[in-house]
Formats: structure tokens, C-alpha cells, sequence
């Protein structure tokens, strides 16, 4: 059994569903919901290493989902960049933004780093919605599907394997950073910071790379999210309730897990899926289904599921 | 040029006052039970709403009025009875969500009990504009100003003078110590989120005639007066005070000298660079972690 660790047991399940969907649901409607899981997964694995592992709290990761999506929207319309160094191109403005502002606000412990990184993600919304010539404002713009190959990717189909194909890799890689030293220290940082220091983790690098990794897993999802839908707004990348959605999915599916990260971003995206149904009742049901989800099972449903597993087995 | 800037002055303080509420809202919560509560802003809200609704039946709008605050205490009731006091395990980051969990749904009710429109509140004084410097500013302001003061003053004195009031301060300081000399914590904490979301509600309705209403409302009030709270240091009332004002004041002056577009940018990257110099915020002070 020792061959079943979590990660290749995480990583051999999210194979199976990504490969076997299309064959069970052969419906555009429904690979376009597993393309938005496999897209927000990839931001919400980020993201929990930052939260999850070093615990560090961040309410403006959407800032860095707006740069990856308007990247791809901006820099092949106004820069004549092709799409797919666009994506490269996100990811490196991203890293370079969080490496700029990561220094002063790594600093900053609790509720004073949450309403940073809110500010963060604030400023990002604005200036997206603001520099209309650039970005159109907050209708916002049309984005250019990129040519792989000689064919430009633009079917529901082809977006669905390419966005499971990088949750997949994103996935494995995220598992290498939590088992390497980088992931032990920032364990150690998020269990206590002075006992950490005192054993020698240096302490601002290791979060600051987390937080770098971070906004670069949520710039590609952006990128990815732009690219697969060919249309992006302020609100629907950057805005405010984007970051309390990507903070719900971590905290929902389990901090510190990468599987429940991915359980938790299908719980998010698909809530809203099964709650037009109750059309006006709609927020009144989201606000409730929060709630409880915390009240009832505040380690994640990941975590609790698994160990009522457990403990009925035994 | 006087005139502009008296101008901004004036609208700053007044939209200041209204964050400084929400922010002391805020420190109340959050110095008796350590929630950051973003549903804060959705108290502000539900009382207006309800005022605008209750006066609009033909209730004398101080009636309407009393009416709103009070809704807005039952929610802040509610909120601590049958939500955060049952998730008292739960990590910072899940009453985070917790709490924003609520403000959905306090925007819900407030959406199928009220409608989806802007409403408005008719101002105490007429909207007969006062001239100052050649600056005009609206009767509504001074109202907004004064009941501020007031509330301020009678927070002050509330936990200063009473044995509630400083039930909440012993709370704030050391929850187990103050179990240990017999202060009824789950009783004091109750009355923090009622006082709490009364303060809230109070806020709302005042600001109505300027700012207007919408079920919405609440979220970015929310957000402004958690900003307002930390800018001043998380846990200091005066702190709490002094961060909204700043926060208007900023908002006023560079949405008027520089951008108005991106008026909540200046806020937000004042925010920023008070915390890059000052991790602590403005008059917070600097809390050394035991080991």
C-alpha cells in the first residue's frame, strides 16, 4: 500500500476524470464547467500553498488572475505578441509584481496582510476598468485565440484538455514544492514562525517565494481562463468576489491539502451551477451553504469526509 | 482653488464619519471575539433598507428609523448566536469566510424582502445647501458629523463608566481571565454584536440621504470600513475613528485634485504605504510575540 501516496493517488484520479468526462458527458455545457474547475483549480492550488502550507492569508489573489487575462487580451491586440508568449509574458509581469510588492507586505502578519493584498487586488480591478483604450474598459474586451501548430485552438473540446493537461502538470509540480525543503519550511513557518526562525528557515525568503509561485500558478490560470472563453471583464477576472471565491475554495475544500483544493474549486464552481435553479433565492442560498460548510466541517470536506471514512472502518 | 479644497474637505470628513462607524463596528467585534467581520457593511444596509421600506408604509421616518437599527441588531444577534458562536474552532481563515458567507446572505434577504433598486432617505435638514468659503455643503453632513461624535462619545463613556462596557474590555484583553473573575463572556460577547451591528445600522441610515441605498451597498462599505479599521491599528477604537477619517479625507482630496476615476485607489494605496512604514497601523501599537 505504500505505493498509494496521496500524491500519486491525487494525481492518478485527476487523470481518470479528466479522461473519462468527455467519454460519461458528451455535452459542451458540461466540458465547459470541468474546463472552469481544471482553470480555477490550477489558481486554488496556488493559492494554498500561500494560505494552506505557509499561512499566509491573501484576499486579492484575483489581482494576479486579472494580469494573466488581460496579457492574453492585451498583448497580441495592442503589442502584436502571439497568444501563447502572451501567457509567459502574464506570468512574468505577475512574478515580477508579486516580487516588488511581496517584500513590504510579507512583512505584515494576520488581518493587516489580508487588507494588503485586498488593496492589491482592488488597485489591479481599477486599473483594468480605467484604462479603457487598453482594456475596454469595464465592458471589457474580446481576446484573440491563440494558433498552435497552424490551427487556432478555439472548440470547447480542445480548451477542455489543455486546461485538465496543465491542472494535471500543475498538479504534480505543486506536489514537488510541498515535499521539497521549501514546502517542509513553510510548514514550519505556518506551525510557528519564531520556531522556524530559531531552527535556521530563513523566513521572508521562503515566503516571499511562495507568494511569487503563488501569483504565478493564479496568472496562468487567468491566461488559461481568458484563452477558453475569448471574452474577460474586470469583475469576471479581477474583481473583489473573484478572491473571495479562490479564498472559499481553499478554505472550503481543506488548507494544506492540493487534492482538497481541487475538491473545493468544483464545490465553488458548481454551487452556482445548481443554485440558478432557485433563480432570486439564489445569494440567500450561497451566503447559507458558506456558512454551514464552515460551521459543520471546519477542517474542509475534504478532511472531515475522509476521516469519517476512517473512523467507520475501524 | 479655497473653495474646491473646503469642498473636499467637507465631503471627506462626512463619508470619513460614515467609515470611521463601520470601522468602530469592526474593532468591536474584533477585539471581543478576534472575527474580522466583513459583513459589517451589510448591517449599514439592512438599516437603511428597512427604514426606507418601514417610512415608505407611512411610519414617521424617526420610527423607520428606530425600526432599522433595530433590524440591524437582530441580524448583528443572529449573526453571533446561530453562525460564528458555533464555529469557535474554526481558523482565521474560515471565519474569514464565515463572515463573508453572512454578508452574502444578508444581501439576499435584503434582495427578496426588499427589491433590487436605489432607494433614498428625505434629509433631517432639507437639501437647502450651506455656504462655507464659498463652498456648499449639504445640511445632511452636519448631521452625519454629529451623530458620529455622538456615538463616539457614547461608546466612550459606555466602557469606560459601565460594568458591561468594561466587561468588554477585560474580554478584550484576556477572554480566559475574564471567565475566571466570574464576567459572563458568551452574554457580553452577544451584546458586542448587537451594539455592534446597532452602530452599523445607524451608520447606514444616516449616510442614506447622501449616498444613497441598494442591496448591495453593503459589500464595499464592508470592505472600507475593515480597510478604515486596520489603517488605524486592528483593535483600537480611537484608531478605528481616526482611519476612517484619514480614508475619506484621502479618498476626497485625490479623487478631487488628481483622479476621480480612481478615487478608491488613492485609499487603498494610502492603505499600502502606511503599512509599509507602519506594519502596525496608524496608533496601533506594536505587539511583541511570547514564546
Amino acid at each position: 500500500m505504500k505505493f498509494l501516496t496521496p500524491r500519486i493517488l491525487t494525481v492518478a484520479l485527476l487523470v481518470i476524470v479528466v479522461a473519462l468526462t468527455p467519454v460519461v458527458l458528451q455535452s459542451n455545457y458540461y466540458l465547459r464547467v470541468m474546463t472552469l474547475i481544471y482553470v480555477f483549480g490550477l489558481a486554488a492550488i496556488g493559492l494554498n500553498l500561500l494560505m494552506g502550507f505557509a499561512g499566509q492569508v491573501s484576499l486579492g489573489h484575483a489581482g494576479f488572475v486579472g494580469i494573466g487575462a488581460y496579457a492574453v487580451g492585451i498583448a497580441p491586440t495592442h503589442l502584436g505578441i502571439p497568444g501563447l508568449y502572451a501567457i509567459v509574458l502574464g506570468a512574468g509581469v505577475s512574478a515580477a509584481v508579486a516580487a516588488i510588492i511581496g517584500k513590504p507586505i510579507l512583512k505584515l502578519r494576520g488581518h493587516y496582510l489580508a487588507v494588503a493584498t485586498l488593496g492589491f487586488g482592488f488597485l489591479v480591478a481599477l486599473l483594468l476598468t480605467n484604462e479603457a483604450s487598453w482594456t475596454g474598459g469595464p465592458d471589457g474586451m474580446s481576446v484573440p485565440r491563440p494558433v498552435i501548430f497552424g490551427t487556432r485552438i478555439r472548440t470547447v473540446e480542445q480548451w477542455y484538455w489543455i486546461t485538465g493537461g496543465v491542472l494535471i502538470l500543475g498538479t504534480i509540480i505543486a506536489y514537488n514544492i510541498a515535499s521539497s525543503s521549501t514546502g517542509r519550511a513553510l510548514r514550519a513557518i505556518h506551525d510557528s514562525e519564531i520556531a522556524a526562525h530559531t531552527v535556521g528557515v530563513d523566513i521572508a525568503k521562503q515566503k516571499f517565494k511562495v507568494f511569487v509561485i503563488s501569483a504565478v500558478y493564479a496568472s496562468l490560470a487567468g491566461s488559461l481562463l481568458a484563452l477558453s472563453n475569448g471574452h474577460i471583464t474586470p469583475d469576471s477576472t479581477a474583481g473583489f468576489l473573484r478572491s473571495v471565491e479562490l479564498l472559499t475554495m481553499v478554505v472550503l475544500g481543506g488548507l494544506g491539502s492540493i487534492a482538497s483544493s481541487i475538491l473545493g474549486t468544483a464545490v465553488v464552481v458548481l454551487l452556482p451551477q445548481v443554485l440558478t435553479v432557485f433563480h432570486e433565492y439564489e445569494h440567500l442560498v450561497l451566503g447559507l451553504v458558506m456558512m454551514l460548510c464552515i460551521i459543520l466541517m471546519p477542517a474542509g470536506v475534504v478532511p472531515t469526509i475522509l476521516r469519517r471514512i476512517k473512523g467507520r472502518a475501524t | 482653488m479655497l473653495s474646491d479644497l473646503v469642498q473636499y474637505a467637507a465631503s471627506g470628513v462626512t463619508v470619513g464619519a460614515i467609515y470611521a462607524l463601520i470601522a468602530l463596528g469592526f474593532t468591536l467585534i474584533y477585539n471581543s471575539t478576534h472575527v474580522a467581520n466583513f459583513a459589517q457593511g451589510d448591517f449599514a444596509m439592512l438599516g437603511a433598507m428597512t427604514t426606507v421600506f418601514v417610512a415608505a408604509a407611512g411610519v414617521p421616518v424617526v420610527a423607520a428609523g428606530i425600526l432599522g437599527i433595530l433590524a440591524a441588531a437582530c441580524a448583528g444577534l443572529l449573526l453571533y448566536r446561530a453562525a460564528i458562536s458555533f464555529a469557535k474552532n474554526s481558523s482565521v481563515l474560515g471565519l474569514i469566510v464565515l463572515t463573508i458567507g453572512a454578508a452574502i446572505f444578508l444581501k439576499g434577504v435584503a434582495q427578496i424582502v426588499f427589491d433590487k433598486r436605489f432607494h433614498s432617505l428625505p434629509a433631517w435638514f432639507g437639501t437647502e445647501p450651506i455656504k462655507v468659503l464659498d463652498a456648499t455643503i449639504q445640511p445632511q453632513s452636519f448631521v452625519v458629523l454629529a451623530g458620529a461624535a455622538v456615538i463616539v462619545f457614547a461608546l466612550v463613556v459606555f466602557t469606560k463608566k459601565t460594568l458591561i462596557g468594561k466587561g468588554i474590555l477585560a474580554i478584550s484583553q484576556n477572554q480566559l481571565a475574564a471567565t475566571l473573575v466570574g464576567i459572563n463572556v458568551t452574554t457580553i460577547v452577544t451584546l458586542a454584536f448587537v451594539i455592534s451591528a446597532a452602530i452599523g445600522g445607524t451608520a447606514g441610515i444616516l449616510a442614506t440621504p447622501i449616498t444613497l441605498t441598494s442591496y448591495d451597498a453593503g459589500t464595499l462599505l464592508s470592505l472600507k470600513g475593515f480597510a478604515a479599521a486596520m489603517l488605524g491599528g486592528m483593535g483600537s477604537p480611537m484608531g478605528a475613528v481616526i482611519g476612517g477619517l484619514v480614508l475619506g479625507l484621502v479618498e476626497a482630496f485625490g479623487g478631487g485634485l488628481i483622479s476621480s476615476a480612481y478615487k478608491d485607489a488613492f485609499a487603498f494605496l494610502a492603505i499600502l504605504v502606511v503599512l509599509a512604514l507602519r506594519p502596525q497601523g496608524l496608533v496601533g501599537s506594536f505587539v511583541r510575540e511570547r514564546v
